[in-house]
């Protein structure tokens, strides 16, 4: 009896973990998840569309980017608007997650600023010369992101708040203070919308109306990058991140850290609102986010917080979103075919990642193995 | 009198949505999974319980006569609890087996469910060719939204007490069947231990794996009828798209204010559905100037549960803590 | 007296990898009715042969009996089964659980689960036995001897009749290890079969019955208790008299560095863990502090270090450049860097603490000195030209500078950790067990740098475990007991046998010490 035992309480499979992959394996592991979930995604859209496989991704592509070799470039720069978006959220939550604080509330955080940036416009947009005002807005993005992102790190540091949560609710709270916003200004306009507000605007530079915002972003990337790996700072988040113990030992003050480290993550979010309300869309409503603040931090995460490889997976959710809501558009299907797609593929990327922490072997042998 | 009954009656249909999340969300938390696809999920419970019913309805020819009370409940249940527990399952394989960060896992399986939830609401419009953007359920919802014959006889305690659909009801009995499960049986004590400290569990002989498998399912089965009753009982039985809202994150909301206790949570959720009836009631109440000023009544529950959270961690009572383990993976050859 | 044979194992080996031999051949027998004690210094090999018998590892070759009857342990299930059950050193409890409720998770039971009537159970076994415990009590309000009790206790609800205790007194007090062992004789006559690891030669002559001893993996032999003494057993215990030869210089003009006074702190629960403590370390000597592990070591360190509060007293550091002297007490190791002062720790938690894990050396070597330089940017050039030198000097194993610590060998890491200290030319070095795990070369290779420090004029303090070590490499040792200095004495005078009663020894004085679980 207790050999039978035995043999049934030893799995065939043993997991054991693994740091010695090489980094070009790793990426050929991510790349085969993202082409699985490509190859579903075009299964699923031949299966409703009844087009061929190459018909769908020749829409998804041209969708995306449009007719790129006649010379037109509209949507090529939509899409890299959209992508720096995202990106910048990304950025924005890559500091406090390198330091374990899972930052939630970049969609509260970047909506708050983008609400700053938003009564700068309306309320003094027409009082001060246009570049006074452009500052002034900035400051008050980073600011109002900042203490948006600073109130669940003091509650973190001082006692140990669940972050997750609180920065949560944050995004709830920001969302209804919106609300509360748009209500109050667009009163007695009969509906609940603010119009475009002529000031405050962005400058268009080239020629292009989102060639700012790309820029910006792109500085952004690398500064993010220079601040984690070449600043004291970054190398002292990484420390934090790592132990906290260490830290202590080594006499880093985490609590300043901490709260420090939402300070900027917070105002990043703030410029990524900013760049929504007066790049973007000049008016802000509570969707004005529209749920990237959370595609970022997968995005973050899937880009193990390297800004440059962030930059690829905001490329690459955002093309799945809109080549696929190009797909439905086509085929009349609804748009949030857009959603399932994108989805699809993070969650292959986020599983695949246990092929490369992880090494399965079988057993063969009954001899020689721990008794589990 | 008669406003403050109407309140009342009207606030416990927008809490029990929240209390089948905050329930399902209780259960898969006490096995150490934060459940961020929780609004997904309660999305993927309202839509699969919509296609149901849309297709038993079509299947007796849109007439109520040929549809039989039991099926026309049973269907859309047991649609919206397969749909729920392959969510769950989705989500127990990454994270479980194959040890994927449950935060990112969970929103991402919130973008995915709330697209599902969307996509077939929307291609069932186009499909019933309708002018309005939404499916009407009215005789599925006829049979979920039916009252004890009695209610209307019984004054304000009838509209307050007697007056709603069965999944209201069954909201609570589940909440005290969970709190029993956990507080009262063998059961729940594993699951709580698994929670905890999944490496003493397995220690003990629990299987962890099993447990976590097992909670994350059941709980995704119990948020899911929170859409189900949304749908069903709350709206009538008329999908549309994005009605739901974020209900969903108010659930998980609310497991905080519970205390990650399930009596609790029936307690809270029916405040938290007072609390968001306070934007529909107060301009009854009170004269608020502007009309905007009703739009703050909205924060209501949110800063509570951030009050909440806020307290109960400077308290820094045990019992009022979150399962120790919560959000991490567990592998056993680290122990 | 014939014994009836409770457990009886054969030629059982266990190897860990193709290199390390945890036993070899070991047989040996235990009684139902007797206390069995398995004899072992640090890394003998008991714990590998009691986790076989409790079905956490399974041995590569050899049988167990049960009874007369052979066996096979694969789970601790199994364990369970045949009546097996074992106190683990690292308590597996729920903190938010009650006393009763870590007694009987997991258990399959047939019937109502009634937490009252398990309560009951458990109070019967308390009244059998003489524990003291609240059945409804939270683990998490506990102190370490309860804990302990709990796990008693739930061995023995699952009808245990062999009980293993892993060295069960290193977390204890003397007066709370007294009551464990009244409870321990107790169970022996009411026949239960009680094998306790141990490497406390006092306790196996006070405890057990009879005496197996390993060394080095290897089954050395059993004697009765009765029949033996100190002496004997510690012959078997580490062989003949082992000459460590680390050489010893002369300290040259010490002079006071650092003197700590009547220094007490508490921990997180508010348990007193260092109480009056009071010594001074010399520069150009090596202080050596010896005691039962969990005696307040660690507390005393990282009190010096800046990284515990004190709750009383003063640690007076005297700057061999400015002749001036400070007190850090209650500063922040930053603020104790600004002093001046040239501290350096090797904490016991060497990648918990000491490192960061997942960096790679070049980063480690700044862990310390990255605030150099006024500019915002790292500085990675010096840091990468000294974990260069370190590599070469030391002969650390890695592929590269670039590689993270958490790849390299035990040795290797504290080497990395030994170095970068070392390397900011400290004026006080602290080090807290830093050969623990590491082999014989590898420790040597430890003990010189050290010996270098002290003739460099560096006030060394030294935590060990291995008395003759103790003996061989310091100048005065300083011995503590649950957080209370019970002596100092001159390490090239003294005995092995005069520190193994010093960290025994009970002081008598402030009640308060006691009558926390007394």
């Amino acid at each position: 009896m207790a050999n039978m035992a035995k043999k049934t309480r030893e799995p065939l499979l043993h997991i054991a973990k693994r740091d010695d992959m090489p980094g070009w394996k790793a990426w050929l592991i991510r790349l085969a998840a993202i082409g699985l979930g490509f190859l579903l995604i075009g299964v699923l859209s031949s299966l409703l569309t009844g087009a061929s496989f190459g018909k769908v991704y020749n829409i998804m592509f041209t969708g995306v980017f449009g007719r790129l070799l006649k010379g037109n470039t509209i949507l090529l720069w939509r899409f890299l608007q959209r992508a720096a978006i995202l990106l910048c959220l990304a950025l924005a939550v890559t500091p406090a997650f390198k330091m374990r604080f899972w930052n939630c509330g970049a969609e509260g955080q970047a909506l708050i600023g983008g609400l700053a940036a938003m009564i700068c416009m309306i309320e003094i947009g027409d009082k001060v010369p246009h570049g006074v005002l452009l500052l002034i807005i900035l400051a008050c993005s980073l600011l109002a992101g900042a203490v948006w992102g600073m109130i669940p790190a003091l509650f973190h540091a001082k006692y140990k708040t669940n972050e997750t949560l609180f920065t949560l609710m944050m995004n709830y709270v920001a969302t209804q203070i919106v609300a509360y916003y748009v209500v109050l200004t667009s009163a007695g306009s009969g509906s609940n919308i603010i119009k475009p507000v002529p000031y405050g605007n962005l400058p268009i530079l080239f020629g292009e109306e989102y060639f700012l915002n790309v820029l910006l972003v792109t500085v952004l990337m690398v500064a993010v990058y220079i601040y984690l790996k070449y600043s004291k700072q970054g190398y002292e988040i990484t420390v934090v991140g790592e132990s906290q113990n260490t830290a202590r030992y080594v006499g880093i003050n985490v609590k300043n850290v901490i709260i420090r480290t939402m300070l900027i993550s917070g105002a990043i979010c703030g410029v990524a609102g900013m760049l929504m309300v007066a790049g973007t869309d000049h008016s802000i409503n509570t969707n004005t986010m529209g749920g990237q603040g959370f595609t970022a931090i997968m995005i973050s995460w899937m880009g193990q917080f390297n800004p440059f490889i962030m930059a690829g997976m905001a490329g690459l959710v955002t093309f799945l979103k809109t080549g696929a809501a190009k797909v439905a558009d086509t085929f009349f299907l609804n748009s949030s075919y857009s959603d399932i797609v994108s989805g699809v593929v993070i969650l292959f990327l986020v599983g695949c990642e246990f092929f490369i922490r992880y090494t399965v072997k079988f057993r063969h042998s009954k001899k020689g193995g721990e008794a589990r | 009198m008669n406003i403050f009954v109407a309140f009342i009656s009207s606030a416990i249909p927008l809490g029990v949505p929240l209390l089948y999340g905050s329930t399902g969300e209780i259960v898969t938390e006490k096995s150490g999974h934060l459940n961020l696809g929780i609004p997904g999920i309660m999305y993927v419970g309202a839509i699969s319980g919509v296609i149901g019913a849309f297709l038993y309805e079509m299947s007796c020819g849109n007439a109520k006569e040929n549809m039989v009370p039991a099926l026309a409940i049973l269907i859309p249940l047991l649609c919206a609890i397969a749909g729920s527990v392959l969510m769950g399952l989705i989500y127990s394989f990454l994270t479980v087996t194959l040890r994927a960060n449950q935060n990112v896992t969970g929103l991402a399986l919130t973008t995915f469910g709330i697209g599902i939830g969307n996509f077939f609401g929307g291609s069932l419009v186009k499909l019933v060719d309708s002018d309005m953007p939404n499916i009407i359920l009215t005789k599925t919802s006829n049979f979920f939204c039916a009252q004890l014959p009695f209610a209307d006889d019984c004054g304000w305690f009838g509209q307050i007490f007697l007056s709603h659909d069965f999944l209201t009801y069954a909201s609570i009995v589940i909440a005290l069947v969970v709190s029993f499960v956990l507080n009262r049986t063998r059961v729940g004590l594993n699951l709580r231990a698994v929670g905890e400290n999944p490496a003493t569990a397995d220690a003990a002989g629990i299987n962890v794996t099993r447990y976590k498998y097992l909670a994350t399912c059941i709980g995704s089965a119990i948020a899911g009828l929170g859409g189900l009753q949304y749908v069903m009982a709350y709206a009538n039985g008329v999908w549309s798209n994005n009605a739901f809202g974020d209900r969903g994150w108010m659930a998980i909301a609310l497991v905080i204010f519970a205390l990650w206790k399930p009596t609790m949570a029936i307690l809270g959720s029916f405040l938290f559905g007072a609390l968001c009836n306070v934007y529909n009631y107060i301009h009854h109440f009170f004269y608020l100037g502007h009309d905007a000023n009703r739009e703050l009544f909205n924060l209501l529950p949110y800063v509570v549960t951030i009050l909440v959270l806020i307290i109960t961690s400077m308290r820094k009572k045990r019992e009022h803590q979150p399962p120790q383990s919560l959000g991490l993976s567990y592998f056993r050859e680290e122990r | 007296m014939e014994k009836r044979v409770a457990i009886e194992l054969k030629n059982i080996t266990k190897t860990f990898g193709p290199k390390v031999i945890a036993n070899k051949n070991v047989c040996l027998t235990a009684n139902h009715g007797e206390i069995l004690s398995i004899l072992g210094e640090n890394g003998s090999g008991k714990t590998t042969l009691m986790n076989m018998i409790s079905g956490i590892y399974f041995p590569d070759e050899g049988q167990i009996f049960i009874g007369g009857e052979e066996v096979t342990i694969a789970s601790p299930k199994d364990a369970f089964t045949y009546k097996i059950g074992m106190i683990h050193q690292h308590f597996k409890l729920v903190d938010v659980f009650s006393a009763t409720e870590n007694i009987v998770l997991g258990l399959e039971e047939k019937g109502k689960y009634d937490l009252k009537e398990a309560e009951k159970k458990v109070d019967e076994i308390c009244h059998k036995y003489g524990f003291e415990i609240d059945p409804k009590k939270k683990v998490y309000t506990m102190s370490v001897s309860e804990k302990q009790t709990v796990e008693i206790i739930k061995v023995l609800y699952r009808g245990a009749d062999i009980l293993i205790l892993d060295e069960p007194t290193a977390v204890l007090t003397p007066q709370e290890t007294q009551k464990l062992f009244a409870i321990l004789r107790r169970m022996r006559d009411d026949g239960k079969c009680i094998i306790i690891i141990t490497h406390k030669l006092h306790e196996v002559l006070s405890l057990s019955d009879r005496v197996s001893v390993l060394r080095k993996g290897e089954y050395v032999g059993t004697v009765i208790t009765a029949e033996t003494n100190e002496s004997q057993l510690t012959e078997m215990m580490v062989g003949k008299k082992i000459d460590l030869n680390i050489e010893r210089s002369e300290p040259k003009n010490p002079v006071d560095r650092l003197e700590v006074q009547h220094v007490s702190c508490v921990d997180r629960q508010g348990a007193t863990v260092l109480d009056d403590i009071s010594f001074t370390a010399r520069a150009g000597e090596i202080l050596g502090i010896a005691g039962i592990a969990g005696s307040g070591q660690r507390e005393l360190l990282e009190a010096i270090a800046g990284l515990q509060y004190l709750t009383q007293g003063d640690i007076y550091y005297h700057n061999p450049k400015t002749g001036q002297t400070d007190d850090l007490r209650n500063k922040t190791p930053l603020q104790i860097r600004e002093l001046g002062v040239r501290l350096s720790f090797v904490p016991e938690d060497r990648l918990g603490m000491g490192l960061v894990g997942n960096m790679d050396i070049v980063d480690n070597m700044m862990l310390r000195s990255y605030r150099r330089g006024k500019s915002a940017f790292l500085e990675r050039k010096k840091p990468k030209d000294l974990a260069q030198e370190i590599i070469e000097s030391l002969e650390v194993v890695t592929p590269g500078a670039d590689t993270p610590v958490r790849r390299l060998s035990g040795g290797n890491v504290q080497k990395v950790l030994v170095g970068r200290e070392i390397s900011s030319s400290p004026t006080v070095l602290m080090a807290a067990y830093p050969v623990r795990g590491l082999d014989i070369n590898s420790s040597y290779l430890i003990y010189n740098l050290l010996n270098q420090q002290k003739e460099k004029g560096v006030a060394v303090i030294f935590v060990g475990e291995d008395l003759d070590v103790l003996l061989e490499l310091c100048d005065r040792i300083l011995v503590i007991g649950s957080g209370r200095i019970t002596g100092l004495v001159d390490a090239r005078t003294t005995t092995k046998e005069e520190i193994g009663l010093l960290m025994t020894k009970t002081v008598e004085t402030a009640p308060e010490g006691g009558s926390d679980n007394g």
